[in-house]
């Protein structure tokens, strides 16, 4: 059987239409119906197209028809290809995205916009395929344009509140910050490369062709094309996958319901920015500078955020910043050459992150719309299945074996730590080390969020008392597969030191290092599984004492914390951390507010004044003026008259003789 | 694809022409109390107008480049002015959105105007004749005709349907686009005494033959012609008339005048003043384009603190108008396809929204964005057509705004990457005042108790509404068949530039 991959896309896309025209006439059945059932069939297809990559090796394509299409100038066909990195994404998309689909069905039970709601999600569902499937940077560009418009809409889904609004605003608007870089690395590569399609752009002749050509940038001086494309595409990534220094919108995101900031802001939207570099990866890898600054930019978002999710009190602003924070990780990964990890840690994270959010969806839908852990605690008793899964993802995320989140990690930090240490390159292995600190970091905050949320004294409020159950249902469902798969996730790619086969690696064809490939015939396979152990020792150890760490510090006793909290410093940082290192005043004095001040500046000086004022009216006045002059020149006085007739005649006799004598001229 | 047509010769420019024009003077027949028969007779004859209009399409050879269903006769001989028609893929599109928006516009002003329905609908479709008529003329001064025709139904418009202050708006348009016109008018006349023509085609070739113009010359001429189109655009600094114009205009008005009259500027320049004088075209270049990318970010920092929501469209207008410019004058196939998208696209994403904001001005009486907000939970299908707008006007992949954009920003880009990047900043100034401007009039919580009973679209606003949606999905995802109308004639345009 032939599948068409228009297909994946397209399902959940009439779902939408079908639920945004005709859901609010049919009931939530039928909403439910559509909503969940079209993404499913567009699972089942995902699937089918994987085991046919898998059993035959045949890419499936489609070639559509042309979108933007001059020929011979701009040649841009809608056209969908599938290989294997498109094909584990989609499966991905597909399957969590219709796990929280279901779960929805539960956790928005009784909202006013109810079929709005599912008709957004398949909407988003659809833009993520294609942004995946896209098989030119531009159709990818339609996904990820259309995936930030979801984003902006289901942010601010309860559009009654302004901070939701705004924060949908935010999000829309840094991400086309990002987007315009993108859109200008767009041009450059067709300007370049002749051509969008991904095959050119990955094509290792009409890569080398390039390298030597350079352009001259303002400021930056003479850079390579390639460079400059890459640094754009990448500034493009930071906008949508929240890295330095445009991640402000995702905490701010978290206004939207909770079953979105799963699925968007956790599990796919937001790696979409990683899967950029993978699906560009020859095109990165010639850019050695960028992917330097790209794992410098990686390290420290994952670095700060995770300094900030110490002082969050809401629950799911702390699992927001644990966002930015692996994606930080996903970016060293990219920046370190470890493309196959990046990718790795997109799908386990996935998992991980989706049933960490759904998870705390299920304690905020129990605790009626509270998210602030202050007035949690001791859920445990109350949410024992949600407890359960919720620290299987907080194991999973720390790292702890053999759960999804340590075999990804553990790769990504024993690239960083071969490139740092084995290649001997300084950048790298500095950032290898704030990635490693960062690992000790993820697993303290998660513990110190379990511990606020689950154990411990209760600290809620009496008016909920005896009203806190367990959901059930779809959201017990959703929260159990996802539970599994963050359990088993990290098989998927055993690296062989391990006795693994680095499957996923292999399927998608992703380079596991910079010295996978040229430089790894120097290391004997001896030295490389020694160094692996060493590395994941190294990074258990880090992970375990930062669980031991937040255990004594909010687990059992709180006497290490008191002592932190106490101190002067201790105080300082705790400030610092919990307002978020200030930066979003920072944008706000330094760019917002200057922006609005000077825009109304212009309004009133140069609009209102300079043009309207002096220059329009001015001319206006000027011509009224000259009327009432000439006015007073109609003085009856004949020979007045005469004497401004004699010298008409006397200009006009000069004007024609200077025309005459230019025609002779000519 | 085109199906085969009868083959006797129909004077399809003309009828597409003067349809309207006929058509209003038998409306000027009917009683003007018969409300009704007014209303409809005038949407019946818009609609045979777009029924023309396709015809014309249907008998258009999309492989040809040249002038095609021209018409010729000599009208005033002993002063050579010929009633010459022609349309190629510069203004094939354009006269098709004049056809496409005209129907639409009368369905919309059913209930908005109760006062001289009659005046007003033969104003509307002298206006449509205007506009059509100064698009499809090959002669200076038949163009010049149809050109200044607009100007007095759309001074009436202004002027007696518009808002409190009117009359000041009318008049400020009507000077504004007198002055620019008349200087064109000497630069026609000098043009005549100097090639002994009137017929465009003709005039082309004379100035590249036999009869150059000098520097100079080209100077003067150039900037004649180009200042009144500048001020039609409006280009910065040329366009403090428009804000005060749209936020007078009766609804129609500014729809027309957004979608369609605008466009008149940017088709001038493309049409008359670039290929006439390219020269002087190519000297000025520096200036124009530094006024075009001035005017994208300086139209969009207005539009971000404008309270009066047509006055921010308005502003919008300046912005998107710039990246037209911008187009006209760094001119490739690329650039100049994506400029007369770039004006399709306008005027329907800003026809779109002026409709949209006559309709909750119906209902509510302001355009103030302080007396909206929460509107979304009030009118949940006004919301979404009102998005669907706003996401074409910030040119959104998939709809149609962002085909003319890509296509003139990678042309610009290709070619002067420091304007291209200048002006690819308004593709995020953009976003900022438009859903800056969705927030305070759509969502937010709903303050004003006045708006708790606003009225959701009604069936025939949906329909009117509609074929916008049509077109921008429809551009947004498949604009080959328009590429390909207007690919070979730009093609001939930019080599003829070139040489």
């Amino acid at each position: 059987m032939d599948i068409n991959l228009l297909w994946i896309p397209l399902l959940p896309f009439l779902g939408f239409l079908i639920n945004g025209m005709l859901g609010n006439r049919f009931g939530n059945k039928f909403v439910n119906a559509i909503a969940c059932g079209l993404p499913i069939l567009s699972f089942a297809i995902s699937y089918a197209a994987w085991s046919r990559l898998i059993s035959e090796g045949t890419e499936l394509h489609w070639n559509g028809f042309p979108w933007i299409w001059i020929e011979g100038l701009v040649e841009i066909p809608f056209a969908l290809h599938l290989d294997g990195i498109a094909a584990v994404m989609c499966m991905v998309i597909t399957g969590v995205g219709s796990l929280i689909h279901l779960y929805s069905i539960g956790y928005m039970k009784g909202d006013p916009g109810y079929h709005r709601y599912f008709a957004y999600l398949n909407l988003f569902t659809t833009f993520m395929l294609i942004l995946v499937l896209g098989d030119n940077l531009l159709l990818m560009f339609i996904g990820w344009e259309g995936v930030g418009l979801c984003s902006y809409l289901l942010i601010g889904f309860w559009y009654e509140e302004d901070a939701n609004c705004a924060a949908g605003k935010k999000a829309f608007i840094m991400n086309r910050v990002g987007d315009f870089a993108f859109l200008l690395g767009i041009f450059l590569c067709l300007a370049h490369f002749g051509s969008l399609d991904m095959s050119t752009l990955t094509d290792a002749t009409a890569i080398s062709a390039l390298s030597a050509e350079t352009l001259s940038v303002p400021l930056l001086g003479s850079v390579s094309v390639i460079s400059m494309i890459v640094l754009l595409l990448f500034i493009g990534a930071t906008g949508k996958s929240a890295q330095i220094p445009l991640y402000v919108w995702l905490p701010d995101a978290m206004a939207g319901p909770t079953p979105v900031s799963a699925l968007i802001h956790a599990a796919t939207m937001v790696t979409s920015g990683v899967y950029l570099c993978c699906r560009l990866m020859p095109l990165f890898e010639a850019a050695p500078a960028i992917l330097a600054i790209i794992a410098g930019i990686g390290a420290c978002t994952a670095l700060l955020a995770a300094l900030i999710a110490f002082g969050q009190n809401d629950i799911k602003k702390v699992l927001a910043y644990s966002t930015v924070s692996q994606l930080g990780y996903m970016f060293f990964a990219i920046g370190v050459g470890a493309f196959s990890a990046a990718f790795f840690h997109v799908v386990t994270h996935a998992f991980f992150k989706a049933l960490l959010f759904l998870g705390s969806g299920s304690v905020i839908h129990a605790m009626h719309h509270e998210q602030d852990m202050r007035k949690m605690g001791g859920l445990r008793k109350q949410l024992p299945f949600t407890h359960l899964t919720f620290l299987i993802g907080t194991l999973a995320i720390a790292g702890v074996p053999p759960l999804a989140g340590f075999f990804s990690k553990d790769e990504i930090l024993f690239a960083g730590y071969q490139q740092g240490f084995l290649m001997g390159v300084d950048s790298a292995a500095l950032f290898w080390g704030i990635s490693f600190l960062t690992a000790g970091m993820t697993a303290f905050y998660m513990i110190r969020c379990v511990a606020l949320t689950f154990w411990g004294e209760s600290r809620v409020d009496s008016s909920l008392e005896g009203k806190v159950h367990e959901p059930g249902g779809w959201i017990g469902f959703a929260l159990f597969m996802l539970a599994v798969a963050s359990i088993v996730g990290g098989f998927l790619n055993v690296p062989e030191f391990l006795g693994g086969h680095a499957t996923l690696g292999h399927f998608t064809g992703l380079h596991g290092s910079a010295a996978s490939h040229g430089a790894a015939a120097s290391f004997s396979p001896e030295d490389l599984h020694a160094a692996e152990w060493k590395s994941m020792f190294l990074s258990l150890a880090v992970a375990g004492s930062g669980l031991l760490l937040a255990y004594y510090c909010y687990g059992k006793g709180h006497a290490l914390r008191t002592r932190f909290t106490g101190s002067g410093v201790g105080r300082w940082l705790g400030r610092l951390s919990h307002r978020k290192f200030y930066v979003d005043e920072f944008y706000a004095t330094v760019f917002v507010r200057p922006f609005e001040t000077i825009s109304h500046l212009l309004f009133i000086l140069i609009d209102r004044i300079l043009i309207d004022g002096i220059l329009v009216s001015g001319s206006a006045l000027l011509t009224r003026g000259l009327g009432n002059w000439f006015r007073k020149m109609q003085t009856g006085f004949i020979p007045g008259y005469l004497l401004t007739f004699g010298c008409g005649v006397l200009l006009l006799i000069y004007m024609m003789l200077s025309l005459i004598q230019q025609g002779g001229a000519q | 694809m085109i199906p085969e047509l009868p083959s006797f010769n129909l004077p399809v420019l003309t009828l597409v022409t003067l349809t309207p024009a006929i058509g209003a003077l038998l409306l000027s027949l009917v009683d003007r109390n018969n409300k009704a028969l007014l209303r409809q007779g005038s949407l019946m004859i818009s609609c045979l107008t777009l029924l023309f209009s396709l015809l014309m399409v249907a008998n258009f050879d999309n492989s040809v480049g040249t002038m095609q269903l021209e018409e010729s006769h000599s009208w005033i001989e002993s002063l050579g002015i010929n009633y010459h028609l022609g349309v190629d893929g510069i203004s094939i599109l354009l006269v098709l959105l004049t056809c496409f928006s005209m129907p639409l516009v009368f369905l919309s002003t059913w209930k908005a105007i109760d006062d001289r329905v009659k005046e007003f609908h033969i104003a509307l479709l002298l206006l449509q004749t205007g506009m059509i008529g100064a698009f499809v003329s090959l002669d200076l001064i038949l163009f010049y005709l149809f050109y200044e025709a607009m100007l007095i139904p759309m001074y009436l418009i202004i002027g007696i349907w518009g808002g409190r202050e009117r009359v000041y708006a009318a008049l400020k348009f009507f000077i504004y686009t007198m002055v620019g016109s008349l200087m064109m008018f000497l630069a026609i006349l000098y043009l005549y005494q100097h090639a002994g023509t009137f017929d465009l085609p003709l005039l082309l070739e004379r100035l590249r033959t036999t009869h150059l113009l000098d520097a100079n010359q080209q100077f003067w001429l150039f900037s004649a012609f180009t200042l009144s189109f500048a001020i039609k655009v409006p280009l910065f600094p040329f366009h403090t008339w428009l804000p005060d114009a749209h936020v007078q205009a009766p609804t129609a008005g500014s729809v027309v005048l957004a979608g369609v009259l605008l466009k008149m500027g940017t088709y001038g320049l493309l049409r008359f003043s670039i290929p006439l004088f390219h020269d002087a075209a190519f000297n000025l270049q520096p200036l124009m384009c530094w006024l075009a990318v001035i005017g994208i970010i300086f139209g969009a920092c207005m539009a971000l603190v404008q309270n009066d929501i047509k006055k921010l469209i308005a502003y919008s207008s300046v912005s998107h108008l710039g990246f037209v410019v911008l187009a006209c004058f760094i001119p490739n196939v690329e650039t100049i396809t994506g400029a007369i998208l770039q004006m399709v696209n306008h005027g329907l994403s800003t026809g779109m929204l002026f409709l949209m904001i006559g309709i909750i001005y119906e209902r509510r009486h302001t355009r103030e964005l302080a007396d909206y907000g929460g509107l979304a939970k009030v009118i949940p299908l006004f919301t979404i057509f009102f998005l669907i707008a706003v996401l074409s006007s910030i040119g959104l992949p998939g709809l149609n705004g962002f085909i003319g954009e890509f296509l003139i920003l990678y042309g610009v880009f290709k070619v002067f990457p420091l304007w291209g990047v200048l002006a690819s900043t308004g593709v995020v100034l953009g976003a900022l005042y438009m859903l800056n401007m969705v927030k305070k009039f759509l969502f937010g919580p709903l303050v004003h108790a006045e708006n708790r009973n606003v009225a959701d679209l009604s069936p025939r606003e949906i329909l009117y509404l509609l074929p916008f949606v049509v077109m921008m999905v429809w551009i947004g995802l498949y604009p080959a068949p328009l590429i390909n109308m207007v690919k070979p004639t730009l093609s001939l345009y930019v080599e003829m530039l070139k040489s």
